[in-house]
């Protein structure tokens, strides 16, 4: 227990971060249950109100009431976001291992396709997909697309850390004790890795967010269901900053920031875990 | 710089070109049962109006390329045959304009507004980085350290948001929308100048704050590795003096890793801008594609789908001929 309270002390980073994390789940979670989220839909209520005692957040010029608008959509661009970096970090911890481990032509093939996929920018691809489906978009089906332009990063700096290790002593000592590739894999780098696969996971998570909620502020995200980025979209369309509206955008705007500090805060705790060298020297 | 290297980097360049070209073919045919394209000529037919005439040899030009009759390589053929000879079609909103001429205008402004910040945020935030990581430099620098890591983290679009209401809306220093007064005629005068600048300070500036803060992170940890070489101790050792050291054998060393997620991250960088100039209106490639969504206006959009790829994968080019320059490794390597 000693030893817990010693590292929560040194990786204040992690700590600060998981700490805001959980304070804007709680938040949420007071939200849920005292905010009627139908209101959410337009014409639930007057267009273009400020915050009152009756709408904490205002209403935007469709009639949505914002409090409740930010309660319904906060989760779903989350989810997007954990859905697609999972799958893009399952797919990528298996391309970089193969990869970085087996070497030769599986190596050369992999890292090329990533090289070449990192250099073709997402956000122009999504825009290309979701411009066509754009009707049906659901946010699972956006979690699918973002998740195959997710596995790219995860895969080149998996693959890295792996063809470190691989020449390491104690991979070396463990094969000439008999143990297969799988075994080596799963017992020997696997565990080592850890800390590292959580940042990179962190990391992929917060990545896919970001290419979410761009999607949605380009207007293209999923039409049938609030999410913060169409807020953002909406309040562009409706020209809400130039008429003094900063009930309607800034709720989003802070939100998504604060989600995107306490992500990075993780990830660079994590990072620091699992890669002394960037501790602080102080 | 061998010639092998060289050939490999072209290699690579048009490899990605391809792949983008064969993502913008192929990515709208999955659609389930519908071409979007022929959906929208179809509405636009429907709707009549003074185009009629228009839509109609629209609509006949392309059924004759990528008709419902022709085999899909054949369409795809024809696609990659119209792309080599930079023919992107015309934009379905503004008829007889192509799509060529409907970019074509907004490039400069986003090349420009681009570089510059990208150039200004990556030589502060490396000097800044690798002075923070430097026991020689003042102590005071790491006051930064905080606000840089909250502004790395931070979309550059919703920092340019949060600027546009402080600086625009309510202190009114600078302008709230656009490149230049609407009513200005370009001219090349020292008063325009003036003017365009004084528009882009705000869509530029949140492009830095957001991004100097990756470029010294990242530095930092770098320079924190190179400190501790052997090589550094040594020449400290013979008592170079101490900003020869930091520029000379820990700069550019850590310079390296730097320019190389320079070059992988110029595609986020680019998505990022595009988004910063939909907030400030500004009239980039970022507002034309913009524009072409919300008027369903597909050959545009692929179009500056294109051009996003091919400008990125060039880019990455220029600086991957560059990097030997900086890297002697491979400017010496003969294989």
């Amino acid at each position: 227990m000693s030893e817990f309270w010693y590292h929560i002390r040194r990786n204040s980073m992690l700590t600060i971060g998981v700490i805001t994390l959980l304070l804007m789940v709680v938040l949420w979670l007071v939200g849920y249950f005292a905010v009627d989220i139908k209101n959410a839909a337009p014409l639930s209520a007057p267009t273009d109100l400020p915050p009152s005692r009756e709408h904490p957040l205002g209403t935007d010029s469709a009639g949505r009431e914002l409090l409740a608008v930010m309660v319904a959509g906060a989760p779903t661009t989350l989810q997007i976001g954990l859905i697609a970096g999972s799958l893009g970090m399952i797919v990528g911890t298996i391309l970089g291992f193969t990869a970085g481990y087996f070497g030769g032509v599986v190596d050369a093939v992999v890292r090329s396709a990533a090289d070449v996929a990192l250099t073709v920018p997402a956000l122009a691809v999504l825009v290309v997909i979701a411009s066509v489906i754009t009707k049906t978009l659901s946010p699972e089906i956006l979690a699918l697309i973002i998740a195959a332009l997710a596995w790219m990063w995860p895969t080149r700096t998996i693959r890295s850390q792996v063809l470190t290790m691989r020449e390491r002593a104690y991979v070396e000592v463990a094969r000439l004790n008999g143990l297969n590739n799988r075994e080596i894999i799963f017992k020997e780098l696997m565990p080592n890795l850890l800390p590292y696969l959580a940042a990179s996971f962190v990391g992929a998570v917060s990545s896919a967010v970001l290419a979410a909620i761009g999607l949605e502020a380009l207007g293209l995200g999923p039409q049938s269901e609030p999410t913060l980025g169409m807020t953002i979209y909406w309040a562009r369309y409706y020209n809400g900053l130039p008429r003094g509206m900063w009930w309607w955008w800034a709720p989003p705007v802070l939100i998504i920031i604060f989600l995107f500090i306490a992500l990075f805060m993780i990830a660079a705790g994590l990072d620091e875990i699992a890669n002394p060298r960037a501790r602080r020297t102080t | 710089m061998s010639l092998r290297y060289v050939l490999g980097r072209l290699l690579f360049f048009f490899v990605v070109v391809w792949a983008g070209v064969t993502l913008i073919f192929f990515l709208p045919r999955l659609a389930p049962g519908r071409d979007p394209v022929r959906e929208r000529l179809g509405m636009m037919a429907a709707m009549g109006g003074m185009n009629a005439e228009n839509v109609e040899r629209l609509a006949k030009a392309y059924e004759a390329k990528f008709g419902l009759d022709q085999p899909l390589w054949k369409q795809y053929l024809n696609y990659i045959n119209d792309i080599a000879h930079f023919n992107l079609g015309y934009s379905l909103a503004k008829f007889p304009t192509r799509v060529v001429d409907v970019i074509a205008p907004a490039v400069p402004w986003t090349i420009a507004l681009l570089t510059v910040s990208t150039i200004i945020a990556f030589t502060l935030g490396t000097l800044l980085g690798g002075l923070i990581a430097w026991d020689g430099a003042p102590r005071a620098l790491r006051l930064f350290l905080p606000p840089l890591f909250t502004f790395s983290a931070i979309p550059y679009y919703l920092l340019g948001l949060i600027l546009i209401y402080v600086f625009a809306f309510r202190l009114r220093w600078f302008p709230l929308t656009g490149g230049s007064q609407i009513l200005t005629m370009p001219t090349f005068t020292i008063g325009y100048l003036i003017e365009l600048i004084y528009h882009s300070i705000l869509p530029a500036l949140s492009i830095v704050l957001a991004s100097i803060g990756f470029w010294s992170l990242s530095m930092r940890g770098m320079m924190i590795t190179v400190e501790g070489e052997d090589y550094v101790t040594l020449a400290e050792a013979k008592g170079l003096p101490g900003g020869r050291v930091f520029l000379w054998y820990a700069m550019r060393n850590a310079l390296l890793p730097q320019t190389t997620a320079l070059a992988l991250s110029l595609g986020t960088i680019l998505s990022g801008s595009l988004l910063v100039e939909i907030m400030f209106n500004y009239p980039g490639i970022g507002s034309a594609l913009f524009s072409a969504i919300t008027g369903f206006d597909y050959f545009v959009i692929y179009g500056i789908v294109f051009f996003i790829v091919v400008a990125i994968a060039l880019a990455t080019l220029v600086l991957d001929l560059i990097y030997p320059l900086l890297d002697p490794r491979i400017r010496y390597q003969k294989r």
